[in-house]
């Protein structure tokens, strides 16, 4: 099939994650010979049509049938080869049980890499719009999670992912976005990172959700708020030793993610401090609900996700410092 | 031993070249093991899945006396044969013919789901590697021994993949995903057995969710179908040793069991589908049934 007369597809960016991590997995499978990625048949959509293009020998058609790939996955790890299960992450979450019994209790060497994540779906609605994905895999026993929050470190969490021993599951993303990293980046599994430094209140977050938090960061400063922001690419294992430093230093949090505000993000941080250092944490996400049709900027002001929203939450959670002595 | 395996014992070579084994006797006797040991087990445990074990103790021994290319000295060699007990509930059986074949001992065998037992109520591939992976979610297990005979394909292993699977897991649509998908990449090394003993369970396939027609339906998804009776020795081991000859096309055994087969009042009952607690007395029955004597009963349930 020539991909010449093909028309383009909606919504495909040169700068969204999905083709980050599609063009990132075509540049590393020399180095990883028993690399196979899965796909049923959304690889146009999750970046993975680069590679299939460059290696059709390493590239497994399962059709649209999610719960046969991801148990299959298992099978093809157990002997010997490298799986990387592509698709979006609503029709993945169809196979969360394969993922538990096959892939993360055998505990095989099975990457299972989800696009199309949160509102940043936009126009194809809510039924498309995976908003519990990381409360769900977050929630299974040895596995990481992780959302890069550009197409660098999209780039560099791939290649971790490969070399990482064990099951991960990471979240890509359909619409543009933001570049804020330079090519000196850093990106460990397991590590948050301090993108700016602040002392009045620690604004986390993962994913599209990282560039509105360092927008909220600029807002407060003119409120003269100096407001920190931790980029927390990896929610499992969540670095509980920075958050624990940041609770300290700057006493409140305000969490920010493109995903339900029960079981995501937020709770993983508030579950690292709270023992130790509770502070004032403020959640911003989808207060348990699902999305709908929209343009994704749109949806995020619409359910209250974008940089204002963090700016206010973060003001709301300055303002109880010290409530909870 | 290998060499002689693989061949089917109606075959007159067979014989003539290894005129003082008798395969079809000693499978029979590994059989006869596998019932009594999972009658033994299930009553230590207090509970188990007694029918679907005994249904399906011939095939296993069949696959493990004479087909699998496994051993316990060999465990993790990469171009062994992968057997996937898809119905994990049977689990007692496969236990059982595992410790018959020697990768684990009888004694520890029998101690089934107690805590701090690699023997769960459903195997675990990190407490017991040769069983491959983990089962216990019905289809699973299938579509995880389509990803092993792809994986071998890819490597070029010369090895055959193996799925033992009851007749009410085919009600799960995963099974159908992959029938579907082990067709569509030709994957001549992967061989399905169904455990057709009609029962699940609640009650007859056909009360629950109709099969029929079940050949019919495999040989639509693009699959070579065999049917047997899954108690018949010989026709099972010829059967395998056939369907490892196709060409471009997965292979699956409909095997015709009876459900408890070997204990005549659990036979054709789905009351004893499982969990079951079996008394004392019940477990003795069924020993007499499968042949022990008393000092087999003695040792098998109390030491």
């Amino acid at each position: 099939m020539s991909d010449n007369n093909a028309p383009a597809l909606i919504g495909t960016s040169g700068d969204s994650l999905r083709e980050a991590f599609g063009k990132a997995l075509t540049n590393l499978a020399d180095e990883f010979p028993k690399l196979v990625v899965l796909d049923a048949d959304v690889a146009g959509g999750t970046g993975v049509h680069h590679f299939r293009k460059a290696h059709p020998e390493k590239f497994i058609q399962f059709g649209i049938a999610e719960q046969n790939m991801v148990a299959a996955a298992g099978g093809l790890a157990a002997v010997g080869m490298l799986p990387v299960v592509t698709g979006f992450a609503v029709f993945l979450s169809r196979a969360f049980e394969q993922t538990r019994l096959s892939i993360a209790y055998c505990r095989r060497n099975a990457k299972i890499v989800a696009s199309h994540p949160g509102l940043d779906v936009g126009p194809d609605g809510g039924s498309a719009q995976a908003l519990e994905d990381i409360a769900a895999f977050r929630a299974i026993p040895g596995m990481t999670v992780i959302s890069p929050a550009d197409p660098k470190e999209m780039e560099l969490a791939t290649r971790a992912m490969l070399e990482f021993e064990g099951p991960v599951y990471m979240r890509t993303g359909r619409s543009a976005a933001k570049r804020l990293f330079g090519d000196d980046h850093k990106f460990e599994i397991g590590k948050g990172q301090i993108v700016r430094d602040g002392s009045d209140v620690t604004l986390v977050a993962c994913g599209v959700e990282v560039a509105r938090a360092l927008e909220a960061a600029e807002l407060l400063e003119t409120d003269g708020i100096d407001a920190r922001v931790v980029n927390m690419a990896t929610i499992k294992p969540i670095d509980a030793k920075l958050l624990k430093q940041c609770a300290a230093e700057t006493g409140c949090m305000v969490t920010a993610e493109d995903h339900n505000i029960h079981g995501g993000l937020g709770s993983a941080v508030a579950e690292a401090v709270t023992q130790t250092h509770p502070c004032p944490i403020e959640f911003v996400g989808l207060n348990d609900t699902f999305g709908s049709s929209g343009e994704p900027d749109e949806l995020a002001a619409h359910y209250g996700i974008t940089a204002p929203f963090i700016a206010e939450a973060a003001r709301r959670a300055i303002a109880r410092k010290g409530s909870l002595q | 031993m290998m060499t002689a395996v693989k061949l089917s014992t109606r075959d007159s070579a067979v014989a003539a070249a290894a005129p003082e084994i008798d395969l079809e006797a000693q499978i029979a006797e590994a059989a006869r093991f596998v019932r009594r040991h999972t009658i033994a087990a299930i009553y230590r445990a207090t509970s188990g899945h007694p029918g679907g074990a005994l249904s399906c103790a011939d095939l296993l021994a069949c696959l493990f006396g004479a087909e699998l290319n496994v051993w316990p000295t060999a465990a993790n060699d990469r171009f062994r044969d992968r057997f996937v007990l898809s119905k994990g509930h049977a689990c007692p059986a496969l236990y059982a013919i595992g410790a018959y074949h020697g990768f684990c001992d009888k004694a520890d065998a029998l101690n089934l789901r107690k805590l701090g037992s690699p023997f769960q109520g459903h195997p675990h591939v990190r407490d017991l590697p040769w069983v491959e992976t983990s089962t216990g979610s019905l289809g699973q297990g299938f579509s995880g021994a389509l990803g092993m005979a792809m994986g071998m394909k890819l490597q070029k292993i010369n090895a055959r993949a193996y799925a033992l699977l009851g007749d009410g897991e085919l009600q799960e649509g995963e099974v159908w995903e992959a029938a579907m998908c082990a067709a569509h990449h030709k994957l001549d090394n992967l061989c399905a057995i169904i455990d057709y003993n009609k029962l699940q369970s609640d009650a007859t396939n056909d009360a629950i969710m109709r099969l029929e027609p079940l050949a019919d339906k495999w040989r639509a998804f693009g699959w070579t179908v065999f049917e047997i009776d899954g108690h018949n020795i010989p026709e099972i081991l010829s059967t395998l040793h056939l369907a490892a000859s196709t060409h471009e096309r997965p292979s699956v055994l409909i095997a015709h069991t009876v459900k408890g087969k070997g204990v005549p009042y659990m036979e054709g009952s789905p009351a004893w589908h499982g969990s079951v607690k079996l008394t004392r007395e019940q477990s003795v029955d069924a020993l007499v049934a499968l042949g022990a004597d008393q000092h087999e009963i003695k040792e098998l349930l109390d030491v």
